[in-house]
């Protein structure tokens, strides 16, 4: 039950990896993770800057991450976030989420990604040749949350 | 009461700043909106359509109807896009 928001870059491979020895440790028959990355948009897009609110993301994420553990049977889950600018292919973000079968792994990895796309205070924007624009929320990310 | 308010994203960028003090007697976040869209052009124009507006009272999302007693730090800023 690890969430970091961070700048700096991570590896994904290697966090899902570390993870699932750890899960596979403490019980675990199951893992599933999901990676966020910054679109090229066919070469359109020069990158991303995103934006938080460093006061509330911490335990706005730790509110979503408590209430996956309320809803399914989970031995562990990591939530990473970075923030500030970064380029098209890199890694934005990653959840990863473990239990003993597969089924509450998948559906609190989707629980998770769906709350935390409209519920944790991020704002990406996008910086492409016309200048910078705000990604704006889209109405099926909050018709999304209607489902659990 | 004295307020720390606080802007993100494109609101930030149109009201100028990233925070503020603001010395208010609003008794709920509509009536502070209000105060504030009366200063200029700037607020006015930042808070023309509220649906596109979200509000967090002390680092908890909330909604314009909540009252502000007991409040210390406002935070107005887009629909979230995180993931």
């Amino acid at each position: 039950m690890v969430v970091r928001v961070q700048a700096e870059r991570f590896d994904f491979g290697a966090e899902s990896n570390a993870f699932a020895a750890s899960a596979t440790g403490a019980g675990a028959g199951a893992v599933v993770t999901f990676c966020g990355l910054v679109r090229d948009n066919g070469g359109a897009l020069a990158g991303m800057e995103i934006e938080h609110y460093p006061g509330m993301t911490d335990s706005a994420l730790r509110a979503i991450e408590a209430e996956a553990r309320a809803r399914w049977s989970l031995h562990d889950t990591l939530i990473v976030h970075r923030f500030g600018p970064m380029a098209p292919g890199e890694v934005i973000m990653m959840v990863a989420t473990a239990s003993r079968h597969r089924a509450d792994a998948f559906a609190a990895a989707e629980f998770l990604m769906d709350y935390l796309k409209s519920r944790a205070p991020f704002w990406k924007k996008e910086l492409g040749a016309e200048g910078a624009t705000w990604v704006a929320a889209r109405d099926e990310d909050e018709d999304a949350l209607r489902r659990w | 009461m004295t307020l720390t308010v606080l802007y993100f994203a494109w609101l930030r960028e149109r009201i100028g700043h990233p925070r503020e003090s603001v010395d208010t007697g609003a008794a709920t976040v509509a009536e502070l909106v209000a105060e504030l869209i009366a200063r200029d052009e700037r607020y006015a124009f930042t808070f023309s359509d509220l649906r596109a507006v979200r509000v967090a009272l002390d680092q908890q999302l909330s909604d314009f109807d909540a009252p502000l007693a007991g409040v210390r730090e406002v935070a107005f800023f887009p629909p979230m896009t995180g993931g």
